[in-house]
């Protein structure tokens, strides 16, 4: 027998409409407006021509790659960085809420704050990054005007900025661990070393969990940082998924855009959730 | 004796009231937020307001660029439009769906002083045209910083084989870059394509035609292929400034300005820039038309201005064509000239320029005075405009991408808006 909700229906109503409006309405809305040939006055029905056109954007392929390897390598190093932070940062030192809220800080500023800063400061010829390596005698690279570089340094920029948040949850999840395991560990002799790998590592799986898929999915929409930065340049060469929606939007091709977002919406799930799935299954296990 | 008094005051008040609302009416206009634009703007409505008491203006300010183009396409689709606004001319109009947006303006009475040339880039197929120029027109071409030339003895190059030839001498006794680049605006990348055309038209007269019905494309025309060509030559050659990739355009402006670069390719517009930012070295910085093969067809790209709209369906669309109708007219120009200076000739019929005009726009004016030594951007000619020109000529002015590549890709480009515009043929 199906169970019966404990609340009546007009107390979910409220919720509901909110919902379809303003949720449920635009998601279907666009699902529609990406089959057509829109420019905001008229919408004709097209099938899936902007999908077609999508895929052969010479520069999306890049977008894809570059959108794939931003997300991996942030999430990465933010959930590695952040776990040692956390560590060091409740290992009982001097002035910790301190530290503590200098981590934390640059998660507070605002991203295109962030991104216009370090945009000066990684000037090839003015910038104080080239002007401190060139005083040691290193000629600086272009950080962001070489298009090696400039995806991997808008990268090092969003570690930067979202550590923090990071470190803040695993703080949360060091101090949920029994400090009766530790003593254990110790008592049968285990090193520092070992109680990090045996002991931390497994306990703050929860947290570990929270921070790949938030970074994740962070790192797979990310925009703002991007185009403060580079706005996908020099060239196409940082572009990013969600810019390479956003140049399609500005120049007036509402229709193509619109299947874009649907393409990363389709993407992120498809990584995400089984991902989420497995994490989240394996934490029932234990 | 009272009751008098008491109705003659409820008649004036109610009078007052009344009369009040008639007479002032306040009108909105939206501009994109450019320093020059807005002074103008203000500049014009505060005259009208002056011969008009009854109307009052609010200015308001928006985005320029591919935001400002989002700001104005929403605002009109939901008709939320202001009671006049600013857009460009040319091939982003047609964007608009000026037909089915748009207030026609043949009929204001100082319809016959706008030049031809100017309102068939502001009107559709039909022959209704919606439009009045609030600035003047603009050339592309190489600014350049003119004490550099004189020290060096360098002749205004007329060939692309002459101008080269400056670059090598001005790298080899000077420390100054021969070529200012800024791609931190990436729009400023396109202007050694862009301001090619006179040179493109000069060779395939029929270029902006067969663009448009997907005949001629960039990469397969060599004439239209030569200006990536020239882009690339020019960073093969290492004529650009280090700070090349992280510049911008107030960069630009100020290195050209100050003679630590020597040629900018811009478009004329700047000229107002420089004044602002710069005025000791106004005098200081010259123009010449990017030159092609032959120094018998050398000529200068024009870009038409921007330009008021009356959008349909407003409240007050007689109000906002009377004032398109004040700004089509001579005393306009001047109160145009008198707000931010003269940067190029104006397209009203009985508008002259003071004889003080900088150094530019001075170089700029025979260009427009002789037959045959102007032709406008392709984009006054042809609907077709890709959004990725400026992507691609920061590639090959970076090196990243030759020249056959990325006029390859953005003919592909260019479909897409073609498409969009349900354009036959495409």
């Amino acid at each position: 027998m199906r169970k019966r909700s404990p609340y009546p229906y007009w107390f979910v109503l409220p919720a509901a409409v909110i919902f379809t409006v303003l949720f449920l309405v635009p998601t279907i809305a666009s699902f529609w407006f990406s089959l057509t040939n829109w420019d905001l006055f008229d919408a004709s029905f097209i099938g899936f021509e902007n999908y077609q056109q999508f895929f052969s954007e010479p520069f999306l392929l890049r977008g894809v790659v570059n959108t794939l390897f931003f997300a991996v390598l942030t999430s990465g190093a933010k959930t590695v960085l952040g776990l040692l932070l956390a560590v060091l940062l409740t290992s009982g030192m001097f002035a910790q809420g301190l530290q503590r809220s200098i981590v934390f800080f640059p998660v507070l500023v605002s991203t295109i704050g962030v991104g216009l800063l370090f945009t000066e400061l990684m000037h090839p010829t003015e910038g104080v990054i080239n002007l401190a390596l060139g005083a040691v005698g290193i000629p600086g690279p272009g950080w962001l005007t070489n298009p090696k570089l400039a995806l991997f340094s808008v990268a090092m920029v969003d570690i930067w900025r979202g550590v923090g948040l990071a470190t803040l949850i695993y703080i949360a999840g060091l101090a949920s661990i029994s400090p009766d395991y530790y003593e254990a560990a110790r008592i049968d002799g285990a090193t520092r070393l070992q109680q990090f790998w045996r002991v931390t590592v497994p306990l703050v799986r929860p947290a570990t969990t929270t921070v790949i898929i938030l970074s994740l999915i962070g790192g797979l929409r990310l925009f703002d940082l991007i185009w403060a930065m580079t706005r996908g340049g020099p060239g196409f060469a940082s572009d990013v998924l969600a810019s390479v929606v956003y140049k399609q939007y500005q120049a007036g091709f509402y229709g193509l855009s619109t299947a874009g977002n649907v393409i990363l919406f389709l993407l992120i799930a498809v990584l995400v959730v089984p991902l989420a799935f497995r994490f989240y299954r394996k934490e029932v296990d234990q | 004796m009272k009751d008098r008094l008491f109705q003659t005051t409820a008649l004036t008040a109610v009078f007052a009231v009344f009369g009040g609302a008639l007479a002032a009416q306040e009108m909105t206009i939206l501009v994109d937020n450019n320093p020059d634009t807005v002074a103008i703007t203000e500049a014009l409505t505060a005259a009208y307001t002056a011969k008009n008491p009854g109307v009052t203006w609010e200015v308001e300010a928006r985005a320029g660029g591919a935001e400002g183009d989002n700001i104005v396409k929403t605002r009109l689709a939901t008709g939320e439009m202001a009671d006049v606004f600013n857009y460009n001319s040319g091939a982003l109009l047609q964007a608009l769906r000026p037909s089915r947006t748009l207030e026609p303006i043949n009929d204001i009475p100082n319809f016959g002083n706008l030049l031809e040339s100017y309102t068939q880039t502001v009107s559709d197929g039909d022959g209704n045209v919606y439009g009045v120029p609030h600035q003047a027109a603009m050339g592309g071409g190489i600014l350049y910083h003119v004490p550099t030339y004189e020290q060096l003895g360098l002749e205004i190059p007329t060939t692309w084989e002459e101008f080269m030839a400056n670059n090598a001498q001005i790298a080899s006794e000077t420390d100054k870059a021969p070529i200012i680049q800024t791609y931190r605006d990436t729009w400023t990348s396109q202007l050694f394509v862009l301001a090619d055309y006179f040179n493109v038209q000069a060779e395939e007269p029929d270029f902006a035609a067969q663009y448009t019905n997907n005949e001629s494309k960039y990469a397969t025309t060599p004439a239209a292929k030569k200006g990536f060509d020239r882009l690339q030559s020019a960073f093969e050659a290492g004529y650009f400034n280090a700070d090349f990739g992280a510049a911008n355009y107030n960069d630009g402006l100020r290195m050209v300005a100050t003679g630590s670069g020597v040629h900018y390719p811009m478009l004329t517009f700047s000229i107002a820039g420089i004044q602002q930012n710069h005025p000791e070295q106004l005098n200081d910085v010259g123009f010449f038309a990017q030159p092609g093969d032959s120094a018998e067809m050398n000529g200068l790209t024009v870009w038409m201005p921007s330009t008021y709209y009356v959008p349909k369906g407003g409240d007050h669309t007689d109000i906002a064509k009377d004032f398109v109708n004040f700004v089509a007219s001579p005393d306009a120009c001047d109160i145009i000239i008198e707000a931010v200076g003269a940067s190029g000739p104006l397209l009203i019929k009985g508008c002259t320029l003071p004889d003080d005009v900088p150094t530019a726009v001075g170089d700029m004016m025979p260009y427009f005075e002789q037959d045959g030594r102007t032709a406008p951007a392709l984009e006054f000619l042809s609907p077709v405009k890709g959004p990725a020109l400026e992507q691609l000529t920061v590639e090959v002015g970076s090196g990243i991408r030759d020249a056959q590549s990325a006029a390859e890709l953005y003919d592909r480009d260019v479909e897409k808006q073609a498409k969009q515009l349900r354009l036959p043929n495409w």
